[in-house]
């Protein structure tokens, strides 16, 4: 069987078994569709929020990234992992204690204020769309170089898989169909990761091969081997760092702490039984989703060391298929400075800009770009999101891996639109909706409200897929930022103190909020051309400026609520209720 | 607390935060402390093929997370059994 047979019925056998759970596990009521009735087992609870949580950058973009930039990869290591000690010890089991579906019901009902429910519900809005609509592009790109087809239809498939068990299922459908996608997502990025390992290392396990010696005979260590690399062709040594220490300490502190406080992670703890269960199943979220992460570092020195010797001063007429196969998909480009017909490949850019590819064939067949070349003598650009899946073709892996990598990035990026997807509608419909605006409706024409509500936003997300604003990949840092300096503070403070009050909460959120949208506006969008170490505030970067605004929200709200009135008798009783476990089991059946 | 509360619920909020101050001290040491701080510093000693920092950076620490949390998971348990404040008493 060919490859495209191969890939076809891979991702034809997953997308029927997710629609198969998303029948099996329809939503009856609003309990089911917003926390899946409150019945989810702790270990099914950590697979859910581990596929909610490693998205098609986690899975695509994530080693890519780190085979590039080397050490200073940690940021995203650390950053998305260590984030879930500070939710499983801070946040998970008591807002799993306070038991109602959302943050803006937790910030509004704590600090007895509408405005504040307001704000938390805009932050969410404005969180989970940033992150959707990069998902959807994701599912685009796996569709246009898999199955051949263009990235709209691409989209449109994706949009309609997940309209159907988003819409129908609710969180009960997301949940068993994430479950799913967590263990063909794993299986996809272990199994060409444990072949790499064996035919370079020897070593069955990538975690170890990632420090043990080459099988080439040659007894060398492989990281000293890439560090060795890397320096004779400029890069600089793998193992080393290149950015400043502060600006390492502040952007990791920025995702951990944003990490804590994404409403689509924090809702999966809404979803269990019991309080127990929810600081259980952030354990088991964190073991299922450090099996990705520690395999990731891995696979990205073996993917470094492997194209590093397979195209550095290889002839361009007998490079390897897949070198072909993604020049023809935009993701390589190669310009003969020399025209010696050979690729040279090292530090520095080839050219100006992304490739801008001509109709016309060069003299050794390659195609032909507009963009003028830089005087270096590297002749080669290459895409970082390749890495992970031009892997399994570049260590010549048989034709079903490279099938089941296909599966697993759809696997990784529905996933997490699925969970970002509801979190919006409930937003809508609970937030906004039963909460604020139309307090009368039944719990039948609040179902009606959240699916039409979920329904909306696949649509938009949809459209952000096939039109992406260009400015997806620098609203990351946003996402993050956002959600380190808005909710985190202010969850937190509302658990571990019951001093605060809703003075100092929107005024603490409202700052953190303002600065550091502020400054990622101002060195993103107003003046990018200032975005340099020189004219940062101490040299943090706008990636990691939420931690300032996130110890910015704390001041203002200690200052705050100590001038004014404390919070009323009813709410500090509520605090102290949140704080022990015993009574939760009851109230899921409210 | 203020005085209303029951002196019990008093006693496991401290023991609580005690726990979970000393486990994120913890966090911190192996993240920010050996993995970005101190890296070069380790980097001086090897640990297996690897560069102690380097590895740290890239691997121990998530590690070290995990074990964390259920560190967190079992000690609670013990805390809410001892303080009576488990679920298991819910009727």
């Amino acid at each position: 069987m060919d490859n495209q047979t191969l890939i076809y019925i891979f991702v034809g056998v997953t997308f029927t078994l997710y629609i198969g759970i998303a029948i099996w596990s329809r939503a009856g009521n609003t309990d089911d569709f917003y926390v899946a009735g409150g019945g989810v087992p702790p270990l099914a609870n950590g697979m859910a929020t581990a596929a909610d949580w490693m998205s098609a950058a986690s899975f695509i973009s994530m080693a890519g990234i780190i085979s590039f930039v080397g050490r200073d990869g940690a940021v995203y290591l650390m950053g998305w992992t260590g984030g879930y000690v500070l939710l499983a010890l801070l946040i998970a089991p008591y807002l799993r204690k306070f038991g109602k579906y959302t943050i803006p019901d937790f910030v509004g009902d704590r600090y007895y204020s509408n405005l504040a429910r307001l704000v938390a519900v805009v932050c969410v809005l404005f969180v989970s769309f940033t992150y959707v609509a990069g998902q959807m592009r994701g599912v685009g790109i796996v569709f246009s170089r898999f199955l051949e087809v263009d990235i709209t239809t691409g989209v449109l498939i994706g949009m309609a898989i997940v309209f159907f068990y988003a819409v129908l299922g609710g969180m009960k459908g997301i949940t068993y169909t994430q479950v799913a996608q967590y263990c063909v997502l794993i299986f996809a990025f272990l199994v060409p990761a444990i072949f790499i390992s064996l035919q370079m290392t020897g070593n069955p396990v990538p975690q170890f091969g990632f420090g043990s010696t080459l099988t080439d005979g040659s007894n060398v260590h492989l990281l000293d081997k890439l560090d060795q690399l890397s320096e004779e062709l400029g890069f600089g040594a793998y193992t080393e760092g290149k950015k400043s220490t502060i600006d390492m300490f502040f952007i990791t502190a920025a995702l951990m702490v944003g990490t804590a406080g994404l409403p689509h992670v924090i809702v999966r703890f809404f979803t269990v039984p019991k309080v127990r269960d929810a600081r259980l199943s952030a354990g088991y979220a964190l073991v299922f989703i450090a099996l990705l992460y520690t395999t990731a570092p891995a696979l990205a020195s073996f993917a470094r060391v492997n194209l590093i010797d397979t195209v550095n001063q290889a002839e361009y007429k007998t490079t390897p298929l897949w070198f072909k196969n993604w020049e023809n998909t935009n993701l390589i480009a190669w310009v003969d400075k020399n025209q010696d017909g050979k690729i040279q490949y090292s530090a520095g850019k080839a050219f100006t800009g992304k490739p801008q590819f001509l109709m016309i064939r060069g003299p050794e067949g390659e195609r032909k770009i507009s963009n003028p070349p830089t005087k270096n003598s590297n002749e080669l650009y290459i895409d970082r999101d390749i890495m992970v899946l031009a892997n399994p073709e570049i260590a010549n892996l048989p034709g079903w891996v490279i099938a089941l990598v296909a599966a697993g990035g759809l696997a990784a990026a529905l996933s997490t639109a699925a969970g970002l997807l509801l979190v919006i509608s409930t937003s809508i419909s609970h937030d906004c909706l039963k909460k604020m605006f139309l307090k009368d409706i039944t719990d039948r024409q609040e179902l009606f409200f959240a699916r039409m509500s979920a329904a909306l936003a696949v649509s938009l997300a949809g459209y952000f897929g096939i039109h992406p604003p260009g400015f997806v990949a620098q609203v990351v840092a946003f996402a993050f930022g956002l959600a380190a300096s808005s909710f985190f503070p202010v969850i937190m403070m509302g658990i571990f103190s019951k001093r605060m009050n809703r003075e100092g909460a929107i005024s603490g959120m409202i700052t953190g909020l303002l600065f550091t949208a502020g400054y990622i506006i101002y060195f993103k969008f107003i003046n990018p051309s200032a975005n340099t170490a020189d004219n940062w505030w101490f040299g943090i970067s706008p990636e990691g400026i939420g931690t300032l605004g996130m110890v910015f929200n704390f001041m203002v709200s200690g200052l705050v609520s100590q001038m004014t009135a404390p919070p009323p008798k009813e709410i500090q009783e509520m605090v102290e209720d949140i704080r022990i476990p015993q009574g939760a089991g009851a109230s899921y059946h409210h | 607390m203020n005085d209303s509360t029951p002196p019990q619920a008093k006693a496991y909020w401290k023991e609580n935060i005690r726990l979970v101050l000393s486990l994120l001290s913890i966090w911190f040491l192996v993240s920010f402390g050996m993995a970005i701080l101190f890296v070069d510093v380790l980097d001086n000693f090897r640990f297996f093929g690897f560069k102690f920092g380097f590895w740290m950076a890239q691997q121990g620490s998530i590690f070290c997370f995990v074990i964390l949390i259920f560190i967190y998971v079992v000690k609670m348990n013990k805390l809410d059994h001892k303080y009576k404040v488990d679920e298991d008493r819910d009727g």
